[in-house]
């Protein structure tokens, strides 16, 4: 504790600090930057000579009144034309030490968990996201993001979208993110803090993120408000639904999300969304209430996820690159229908959970931003049918608190402490601290909202 | 193709007839060209203001709304914009402003950029790959991204193609008279040694005749520390400049920390449209521009 205490102020200082300027260094710079302007000022004089030429002949063109001036040639020069064709990379570069108390098989009491769960302690490298991304032709373009860990490469996504549609309507197909709630869509180095907030990992897993394999249709509104409207079908293969390897569709979504500016210093987006995915076979387990020991119990049933999204950002003046604030809330409900089998009891299964997080991230000056994120799930209601005399029924609210303090040298790195209070799990106070690590290399990406 | 997806989601087909050209302009200088060659045949939307850092945008929710309606894109290109534009363009669904289309104008495209880079490398901070962007700091860059800009409005909104003519003539006459004026005034500042906060006054200084000897910003894109200013400062004797300049969206601190360690003017420039109360369109900015520099010269 006191170690990674000790590293962090380590970081912390460094963060402030400034290359060493070296005098030769500086001399030979001055020395370049005199030929450079001698050569600028030669070149404004040639311009200026260019420009009165021009200007005499268009004065002479405008007398003779016949032959239209010439339309200006386009210049589109850039550095390296020969790349000019290969998609923009960028690399993603992620890691932390971790500091928490030992749970194996972690996750959220009352939940259904959607994967191994997440107990990696001390340091570690999170996954190594690969971005390519390039206009296919006038009509397409396509993004493909490889996360690269330890003996697998994951695709996360690979689509293309539309870019010749018109009529404020987009087509994306492929694997993607799906567009539901906020969080959704960011990948994790977009992250304010360092792990996605409880809901999400209740909602989809360790991911923290629904992702699709099929196709979306969205259509933004022509008004001045901003009002998007999209809908989404496909395989539906990812918890909360199974694959199958069926003919249709297994799970499907549709969003609105609507914005606008108060002032020039302020901006919003509100969203609403909705999931529907199909699990058959679903396994996970369950604790038996004799003996309680632990019983596999199989989902076959329908499950509908309701969200909930609200963004706001301050900036004074609208100018977020001194001092800016920004809070962020989400709030969800899943209800799952179908059956159970468990302990060799066929029963009916019917659950109806939430949880909500809100957060709020104030960056004070260019470098440092330091945050506050309160969250707090509920188990609910969750109707085991003729499995309810089987089989635990945990009644929990996990709540979970946490703060962060970020630094960014520039906007390509960034370094971010955090401690958190997680009371995800019955009977279990987890004090952890993350110092984490957020590396971009290559093409400079634009962020969403 | 892109009919026939249409079709297939729609089965119908829109006309939408409008009687103004809609001009989504990324910063002010360039949406105060498109107004004065324009005129009340266009309807200007300017996405930015003069106490944005241009360079750190985000893609909000209303400029895409906005970005949704619009006939005719205006960026100042050269990657200025790269940061939230593209996500912009693609997500607006708007075909006619993707890159490429005419509905789309870069104008660093039609000036002779400066500082282009040799390398690329961002351990020299957040270059600007394709040359500085701040093209429109050069009273003769204006005109050329005007005339350029002219015949792209006049091939997007053709009825009224003769009217934006009339409009650039209307408005380069003036210009031409206004830069005679501004050169000649401007006469004192030739070869005076500035520091700037940023190389957004390359074109200007270009222009002028000045001499930047120094950035305060340590790489572009990185805010100045206090090292690198200490040695900007250590440098002064040997290579003095006489003023240090940034721009209205700029923190005052740390010019104004070197204006009281050596003495020298800090001096606020509009940079755009709206950058000071007297910068109100493209001619106050440059003769508030001018007057700022040359109140610093005595
Ligand atoms: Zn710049």
């Amino acid at each position: 504790m006191q170690k990674s205490f000790a590293m962090a102020a380590l970081l912390a200082a460094s963060c402030g600090a400034h290359a060493a300027s070296d005098a030769d260094l500086a001399a030979i710079r001055a020395q370049i930057d005199d030929m450079k302007k001698t050569y600028e000022q030669r070149i404004a004089a040639l311009e200026q000579r260019l420009v009165q030429a021009e200007s005499q002949a268009s004065s002479q063109a405008k007398s003779e009144k016949s032959v239209p001036a010439p339309s200006p040639v386009e210049n589109r020069q850039s550095v390296a034309p020969t790349n000019a064709f290969n998609p923009e990379v960028s690399l993603i570069l992620q890691g932390q030490y971790r500091h928490a108390k030992n749970v194996p098989g972690r996750g959220i009491t009352g939940f259904v968990p959607g994967g191994e769960g997440l107990n990696t302690r001390g340091f570690s490298v999170d996954e190594t996201e690969l971005v390519l991304a390039a206009n296919i032709d006038p009509y397409w373009r396509g993004q493909v993001i490889v996360a690269m860990a330890d003996g697998q490469a994951n695709i996360e996504e690979a689509w293309f979208q539309s870019l010749a549609i018109g009529q404020g309507v987009g087509l994306k197909v492929g694997r993607y993110r799906s567009s539901i709630g906020y969080l959704n869509e960011q990948h994790p180095h977009m992250w304010d803090f360092a792990d996605a907030p409880l809901m999400y990992q209740a909602m989809f897993g360790e991911g923290a993120s629904y992702v699709q394999d099929g196709v979306q249709l969205k259509w933004l509104a022509p008004t001045s408000l901003f009002v998007e409207l999209g809908s989404e079908i496909g395989r539906g293969a990812n918890f909360p639904g199974t694959d199958h390897n069926n003919n249709g569709t297994g799970g499907g979504a549709l969003y609105i999300h609507v914005g606008d500016d108060v002032g020039v210093s302020n901006s919003w987006r509100a969203g609403a969304s909705w999931l529907k995915t199909r699990a058959s076979e679903r396994s996970s387990d369950f604790v038996e209430q004799l003996g309680g020991n632990v019983a596999q119990g199989v989902f076959n049933g329908d499950s509908s996820t309701w969200l909930a999204d609200f963004v706001w950002k301050w900036a004074p003046n609208g100018n977020s690159a001194h001092q800016n604030f920004k809070f962020q809330s989400e709030y969800f409900v899943r209800e799952e229908k179908g059956s159970l089998n468990a302990t060799s009891v066929d029963s009916s299964y019917k659950t109806r959970q939430s949880g909500w997080y809100a957060q709020g991230v104030y960056q004070f000056t260019p470098q440092w931003r330091a945050g506050l994120r309160y969250e707090q799930l509920d188990s609910g209601t969750r109707d085991f049918g003729a499995n309810a005399a089987n089989l635990v029924v945990d009644s929990y609210r996990p709540k979970k608190a946490s703060a962060m303090v970020d630094c960014s040298w520039s906007e390509f790195s960034r370094v971010r402490l955090q401690i958190a209070q997680d009371k995800s799990m019955f009977g279990i106070t987890d004090n952890q601290l993350t110092l984490q690590y957020v590396m971009s290399l290559g093409a400079h990406g634009a962020h969403k909202f | 193709m892109k009919h026939f997806i249409f079709a297939c989601f729609f089965g119908l087909t829109v006309g939408s007839a409008q009687a103004d050209l809609k001009i989504f302009a990324t910063v002010p200088e360039w949406g105060a060209l498109a107004q004065e060659i324009g005129g009340g045949k266009v309807k200007v939307y300017t996405a930015t203001n003069a106490f944005q850092d241009p360079h750190r945008i985000e893609a909000k929710p209303s400029l895409l709304a906005q970005a949704r309606q619009a006939n005719l894109v205006i960026a100042a290109g050269a990657d200025l914009e790269i940061g939230w534009l593209p996500l912009v363009l693609r997500d607006s669904g708007n075909a006619a402003i993707q890159n490429g289309q005419p509905g789309y104008f870069q104008a660093a495209n039609f000036v002779n950029r400066l500082e282009l880079p040799a390398t690329l490398d961002r351990a020299n901070g957040d270059v600007h790959a394709a040359g500085n962007p701040h093209t429109h700091l050069d009273p003769r860059n204006v005109l050329k991204v005007g005339e350029a800009l002219t015949a792209r409005m006049a091939e997007l909104d053709a009825p009224n193609a003769a009217a934006y003519q009339a409009g650039y003539q209307a408005f380069a006459g003036k210009w031409q008279t206004a830069m005679t004026r501004w050169q000649k005034d401007a006469a004192p500042l030739k070869g005076v040694p500035v520091l700037v906060h940023h190389a957004s006054f390359v074109y200007l200084l270009n222009w002028l005749g000045m001499k930047e000897v120094g950035t305060l910003e340590p790489k572009p894109g990185i805010e100045p520390t206090s090292g690198h200013l200490t040695g900007l400062l250590a440098r002064q004797p040997g290579a003095p400049a006489q003023m240090v300049l940034r721009a209205a969206y700029q923190q005052e601190g740390p010019s104004q920390w070197m204006a009281g360690k050596t003495g020298m003017p800090a001096i606020l420039l509009p940079y755009t449209v709206g950058g000071t109360p007297e910068a109100k369109d493209l001619f106050g900015l440059f003769d508030d521009t001018l007057q700022r520099l040359l109140k610093g010269l005595r």
